[in-house]
């Protein structure tokens, strides 16, 4: 036992000595938080867009005064012809145009109908759909300012609630999958890197030849990780309490449970990823480029994961950082309990368990 | 000229037996090219949808059937009251609660008017978005045939329509829009960042120190570590345009020169960027984290998934600093739109500027004694 504590420490010596990796790997939370957390979301607002308008009436200015005052669109050219809009497209200046054809407002009040036309750039389908979208509902505001006075038989009105995140902000969805995404890439890389380090370096067989038994090079190199690990996410945690107002709506001490199970899953897979590596660069190469797309994928926050073909929604669930993130996503924004995440917990455990077990076995104690 | 030359045959050999390493290089870009794209679709379908029917009316099961046979919803369950629909919600089974409360036919044709209530789970953005919105146009056009089955006709008030058209992806297909940038994060991850590794292993094995008392010059070194990386990254960007050529039927529409010329520039900044970090750090442990510091805000702030056009002005003002965002635009604007070197020069020139920024760093940082 005394021995253990001795290479423990050994360990955590190593570390803390490099100064610059300790710094980077508490600022890449820090930075990522307040970076995601602030920049990203989903939600598609200020978007460029052109007007063409050839009828120049009430109705028209009275609509683009709309299109105006609403926060998605950011108003660019008024061009005076469609001829240019090719090249505004191209030089990606707008990302849409609304076209006003001639007599709109006489169309609309003598014959009761009138159309205008939208072009979007569909190089990016997703903003080409929401901001048409947009535009077709305030398109429908203006229409049922006009339905007002007519007093409408028979109207439904849905009250729509929006629950837990009622601005939309885009934190609420990307601080749990940051904290997924750090955790296991960190852990993953720091582990397989500092073992294949000894081996690179040859002191590894040192370590081999001296009476401590594997596990215990094991257990030694995983605990610095552990610790930085579980620091990393009492840091994230903190901050997004104070910077992005996302406090821990349910059991701070499950929460803590459920990481460090997903931490141990998470250097489980370094372990693994350090027997079949021979040089630090290769470890390196397995883990960031192996891991990095892949977790930022399958975790779900940033694609819904119920769209993916079947053989990549097979393939995300053997990636931890899924059922990571279910649960962060349940106590942390929604306040539930165990009973609502005993399932996934079991599944990491059950992952933890395997990954651990394996890698064990398969640690090499002779170096060819 | 005749030491760049040899430095090249040196680095080009060190590389290419590596096989291990050139194994992940150029294999795992491909199959997670192969893969990735069709993991990244924004398209919202089977929204799970839990309903509360309390009014047991034809017109509330006709409401309920014509929310099902749209394509978008599929019900995850009715229960018998709406906080049960609502834990439904909560435990992630439904996305969205709907109820219908008691006794809507019967005010809705006395009061001529009757609410519903829907709750949508909004920790998710774009689908509460786009779920509530179809929603919506499913329940309003419910109401119009409600006033036409009963014969009430709607007042005639004029009407405002829209009609839309997709250019240069009339179907709206997502990888046309996906592939090209992860193309690009990958050329990044594989190419710029290893050459930082590359260099900072010859200070750790010190077999920099050896180059060091030669007469080696500072600037031919550099040149010599960068060429191999840059003809690394020309061929899998090669081989990723193969790619999704094949797989995916992607054809830039734009020319090939422009293309590769500002890959080049691309990759001239980046690999002053691996070089940059391979100057401060000192065992590959630091270059590593460095890098990963980087590639990662790079890969999520770039504009690979989410609008940098959604960002507020101070994260677009930094995003404007990451060469990866220019090259993703550039990207998607050749291959897409087919724009031309006109259109892409402002983002070109961004592009060469904080290459020949990072790279002086580099040079002036850079110390041939150890």
């Amino acid at each position: 036992m005394k021995q253990l504590f001795t290479f423990i420490r050994k360990e955590f010596l190593h570390v803390f000595r490099d100064r610059k990796t300790l710094l980077m790997l508490f600022g890449l939370p820090i930075a990522q938080i307040v970076l995601f957390g602030f920049a990203l979301s989903n939600e598609i607002k200020d978007s460029r867009i052109a007007l063409v308008d050839y009828s120049k009436d009430a109705v028209t200015t009275r609509l683009i005064g709309k299109i105006e005052a609403s926060h998605y669109f950011d108003i660019q050219h008024t061009l005076a012809s469609a001829d240019q809009l090719n090249a505004a497209f191209k030089r990606g200046d707008i990302k849409m145009a609304v076209i006003f054809p001639a007599n709109f407002g006489d169309d609309l009040t003598h014959t009761g109908k009138a159309t205008l036309q939208i072009i979007a750039d569909g190089s990016d389908p997703n903003q080409a759909t929401t901001i048409t979208n947009y535009l077709q509902s305030i398109v429908n505001d203006y229409n049922a300012e006009l339905a007002r006075d007519a007093q409408q038989p028979l109207q439904i009105r849905p009250e729509v609630q929006m629950l837990y995140n009622p601005e939309l902000r885009g934190a609420p969805n990307f601080v749990p999958g940051v904290m997924a995404l750090v955790l296991m890439l960190v852990c993953t890389m720091m582990t397989s890197v500092a073992i294949v380090k000894e081996k690179e370096l040859g002191t590894m067989e040192i370590l081999l030849v001296s009476p401590f038994k594997p596990i215990y090079i094991i257990i030694s190199k995983l605990a610095p990780n552990l610790l930085i690990s579980i620091v990393n996410l009492f840091i994230i945690l903190i901050l997004s309490d104070i910077f992005l107002d996302l406090p821990v709506k349910g059991s701070i001490a499950l929460l803590v449970f459920c990481s460090i199970l997903f931490i141990l899953t998470s250097l489980s897979i370094g372990l693994l990823l350090s027997i079949n590596a021979k040089t630090q660069q290769a470890a390196m190469m397995g883990s960031l480029m192996g891991m990095m797309l892949p977790t930022m994928l399958l975790t779900g926050f940033l694609f819904p994961i119920e769209n993916m073909p079947f053989i990549l929604q097979a393939l995300s669930n053997l990636v931890p950082s899924r059922w990571y993130f279910i649960i962060v996503k349940r106590v942390m924004l929604k306040g539930l309990g165990f009973s609502a995440v005993w399932k996934e917990t079991l599944i990491l455990a059950a992952m933890c368990f395997l990954l651990f077990a394996i890698s064990l076995r398969k640690f090499k104690i002779r170096l060819q | 000229m005749k030491t760049l030359y040899f430095l090249l045959e040196k680095e080009f050999r060190q590389l290419l037996r590596n096989r291990q390493l050139m194994r992940t290089l150029l294999l795992a870009p491909l199959i997670q090219l192969i893969l990735l794209p069709l993991a990244a679709d924004y398209t919202v379908k089977d929204i799970q949808i839990a309903v509360t029917d309390n009014d047991h009316s034809p017109s509330s099961q006709r409401l309920i059937a014509k929310i099902t046979a749209s394509g978008y919803f599929r019900l995850a369950g009715y229960t018998a009251s709406y906080p049960e629909a609502l834990r439904m919600v909560e435990q992630d089974k439904a996305d969205l609660a709907l109820q219908i409360p008691a006794h809507f036919e019967r005010d809705l044709v006395r009061e001529n008017n009757k609410q519903l209530y829907v709750a949508i789970n909004a920790i998710e953005g774009t689908k509460a978005n786009l779920g509530g919105a179809y929603l919506q146009s499913i329940i309003s056009d419910f109401n119009d045939d409600l006033r036409i089955q009963w014969n009430v006709p709607a007042s005639d008030t004029p009407q405002v329509t829209v009609t839309s058209s997709n250019w240069y992806n009339p179907l709206l297909k997502f990888p046309l829009y996906m592939v090209p940038a992860i193309l690009v994060t990958l050329v990044t991850a594989m190419v710029a960042m290893q050459s930082a590794f590359n260099i900072v292993q010859e200070k750790e094995s010190g077999t920099i120190e050896q180059i060091n008392v030669t007469p080696i010059k500072k600037h031919i070194f550099i040149i010599g570590k960068m060429i191999p990386f840059l003809a690394l990254g020309i061929v899998l960007f090669t081989m990723g345009l193969l790619v999704g050529r094949i797989l995916y039927g992607i054809v830039p529409v734009g020319s090939l020169w422009v293309l590769y010329g500002s890959l080049i520039v691309y990759l001239f900044s980046m690999l002053g960027l691996g070089l940059l970090l391979a100057t401060y750090s000192f065992t590959q442990m630091q270059a590593m984290s460095l890098s990963f510091f980087f590639i990662n805000i790079f890969n999520m702030m770039s504009g690979v998934f989410t609008s940098v056009d959604s960002m507020p002005g101070w994260a677009q003002t930094i995003v404007a600093t990451f060469p990866p965002s220019h090259f993703i635009k550039i990207m998607r604007m050749v291959v897409l739109k087919g724009s031309g070197f006109s259109d892409i020069l402002p983002k070109l020139g961004a592009m060469a500027l904080i290459g020949l920024f990072l790279n002086t760093w580099a040079v002036l940082n850079y110390r041939k004694t150890a």
